[in-house]
């Protein structure tokens, strides 16, 4: 049942290429680019599909979290580094912006520096796991971008953390 | 004898009143209130008396005396009698039967009228008295706008101030803020610019993305700060008046911290497109940078000593952050501060010996002072999570941040630390208080 709904999937989004050709006018080239990498990509015989970072449990997981003032890995994010990079690795066009963010304890722009040095310690540790250099991209927000604003410990841990956001998926 | 037992009874009830308002204005909910903190045994009593409304037309709506007395209050120095305790109103040195303020233990007196001139305009003259002398120490006139006699009072103050304690006023100066208000998706950013005591706020710059680190260019007409709205940090400098603005830095990386130099020719910044935090030095004519600092830690934080030679900055080069000084055109850098586990971002008082700063002790932030001739330090404020010093160009008092609740709120505090006022500027947040060096006529 799986694989008809993919092959119309496939073919659906091979029309709207086709379609995209006949505007070729008014549609820049990079818009009937995409489509067309999309109905290939979705299985380049590697392990992922580009649909495994919405289905994938590894995948799925897209946040590093730290210790207080501190840019180390725990151990228990290895894993989740690991899939990442298997997946960047396979699919070279894809990109990862990786958010640094710091707790509110301290000043604004040392906790901007905190957050890049987090947001650089899973940039070397994906990179080390397989992924391209040229696919990652660190920003950070210091402690700009807090996902909870009560003042303990519970809150913070969850504020001293990188994202991985993807920007291109394949 | 008789007289004697009067003049306590006169005592005893102004101390009550003056308990009574306080009390009343610890309980004012959303105007900017005084919260006396270590009482005010040595601040000086000055009698503020409101100033008559000579003209034909309505009085203005400004109550100058009002915001004179405010502002003599707040920075710690001085106590201005009660209203309920003025029982006359001499509107003119000639007036002034001194016996009177003699009586109730005050040392000056401040008396003035308001004239309205023939096009509208106000002309505000005063006179300063030493009370105990019987001398004149002050009698001039300001004239304004009926709309900017804040304006007016402030200087008024100002001159009162500088007159007394011999040291420049700096109660006509403005502040610059960050506001952000909503949450999640709707969260506005927007970098504010108001008067010293929070009124007349008027927006500069508004982004859907982060804006931080506001600061003044040694003129004050220009304010640097980093702004997200690109994606990532970038420092902007914008003319406040015209509303002109350009980016000085968007490298890959943090672009962060700005500061001004005291001669307004160099930006000092914190940039990491290198791969680590360092303080950098901008000429602003050709924007061409100078590493000043090296290494892998975090320096960032740059402030300019006022003789312009120096730099302080924030670094964690030996665990955890600390202040370090560093010439203004590199080399190697001193530590300075050596009590407490966390010290950073300095504000630098005029003279160059006291600097405010970040004292951190586990989970407890407070603004603290180091006297650097003895580098001991002091803590100034009370709160948990307090941020982000930014001293007055006279170093009277000083603004912060503190977290209240889910709110960041700014706070103005007087130098020695004695007198606190809560500032409500906007609903949300408001922090990273910075104050506006002196300003010129016609700014």
């Amino acid at each position: 049942m799986k694989l008809p709904i993919r092959v119309i999937l496939t073919a659906t989004v091979a029309g709207v290429a086709l379609a995209g050709c006949g505007n070729r006018v008014v549609k820049p080239p990079v818009a009937e680019a995409v489509p067309q990498a999309a109905a290939q990509a979705q299985d380049n015989g590697g392990k992922y599909t580009v649909d495994s970072l919405d289905s994938d449990s590894c995948l799925r997981q897209r946040v590093v979290y730290f210790d207080f003032d501190k840019s180390e890995i725990k151990p228990e994010f290895q894993a989740q580094i690991a899939c990442h990079a298997a997946y960047l690795r396979q699919f070279p066009g894809a990109r990862v912006t990786l958010e640094g963010n710091a707790d509110e304890r301290g000043t604004r722009e040392y906790n901007l520096g905190l957050g890049e040095r987090r947001g650089n310690a899973v940039d070397s540790a994906v990179a080390a796991a397989g992924a391209s250099p040229s696919q990652l991209n660190v920003v950070s927000y210091g402690e700009e971008r807090p996902v909870c604003k009560e003042h303990n410990e519970g809150c913070w841990q969850k504020n001293r953390r990188v994202e991985i956001v993807y920007t291109a998926k394949q | 004898m008789t007289q004697r037992i009067f003049a306590r009874f006169l005592a005893t009830l102004v101390l009550m009143l003056v308990a009574a308002a306080a009390f009343a204005q610890g309980l004012s909910g959303d105007v900017p209130t005084i919260d006396i903190k270590n009482g005010t045994a040595t601040a000086t009593p000055i009698a503020v008396i409101p100033f008559a409304f000579e003209g034909a037309g309505l009085p203005p709506d400004t109550d100058v005396t009002a915001v004179i007395g405010n502002d003599l209050n707040r920075c710690g120095q001085f106590r201005t009698l009660p209203k309920t305790d003025i029982v006359e109103y001499p509107t003119r040195g000639s007036e002034i039967k001194f016996p009177t303020w003699n009586l109730l233990k005050q040392a000056y007196i401040l008396v003035g009228r308001q004239i309205e001139n023939p096009g509208g305009d106000i002309r505000v003259e005063f006179e300063l008295y030493d009370v105990a002398k019987q001398q004149q120490l002050l009698a001039l006139a300001i004239t304004g706008q009926r709309t900017g006699l804040r304006d007016v009072a402030h200087q008024i103050a100002d001159l009162a101030y500088e007159k007394i304690t011999g040291v420049r006023g700096a109660f006509w100066t403005r502040i610059a803020y960050i506001t952000s208000t909503g949450t999640g998706n709707n969260i506005q950013y927007a970098l504010m610019v108001a008067d010293s005591d929070g009124f007349n706020p008027q927006t500069v710059v508004r982004s859907r993305e982060p804006l931080l680190s506001p600061a003044w260019s040694s003129d004050g007409a220009k304010l640097a700060y980093v702004s997200f709205e690109r994606g990532n940090s970038s420092i902007y400098i914008q003319e406040i008046a015209t509303g002109a603005r350009e980016v000085v830095s968007a490298r890959k990386g943090i672009n962060g911290a700005p500061a001004f130099s005291p001669d307004g020719r160099k930006l000092a910044l914190t940039l990491s497109f290198a791969g680590h935090p360092n303080i950098y030095s901008m000429e602003l004519a050709g924007h061409q940078i100078t590493q000043l600092t090296r290494g892998f830690a975090i320096d960032t934080e740059p402030k300019w000593m006022p003789d312009g030679q120096t730099i302080v900055f924030t670094s964690d080069r030996s665990g955890k952050p600390q202040l370090y000084q560093i010439s203004a055109s590199g080399g190697a850098a001193t530590r300075i501060t050596f009590q407490g586990d966390y010290n950073a971002n300095a504000s630098i008082a005029w003279d160059g010996k006291h600097i405010a700063m970040v004292q951190g002790s586990g989970n407890v932030y407070r603004i603290a002072v180091l006297d650097k001739t003895t580098g001991d330090s002091k803590p100034i404020s009370v709160g948990n999570l307090d941020d982000h010093p930014s001293y007055a160009p006279n170093a009277s008092m000083l603004l912060y941040t503190a977290t209240e609740g889910p709110r960041d709120v700014l706070y103005a505090v007087s130098a020695n630390g004695r007198v606190r006022q809560r500032l409500v500027l906007a609903d949300g947040d408001v922090r990273e208080p910075a104050w506006s060096p002196y300003r010129q006529r016609g700014q």
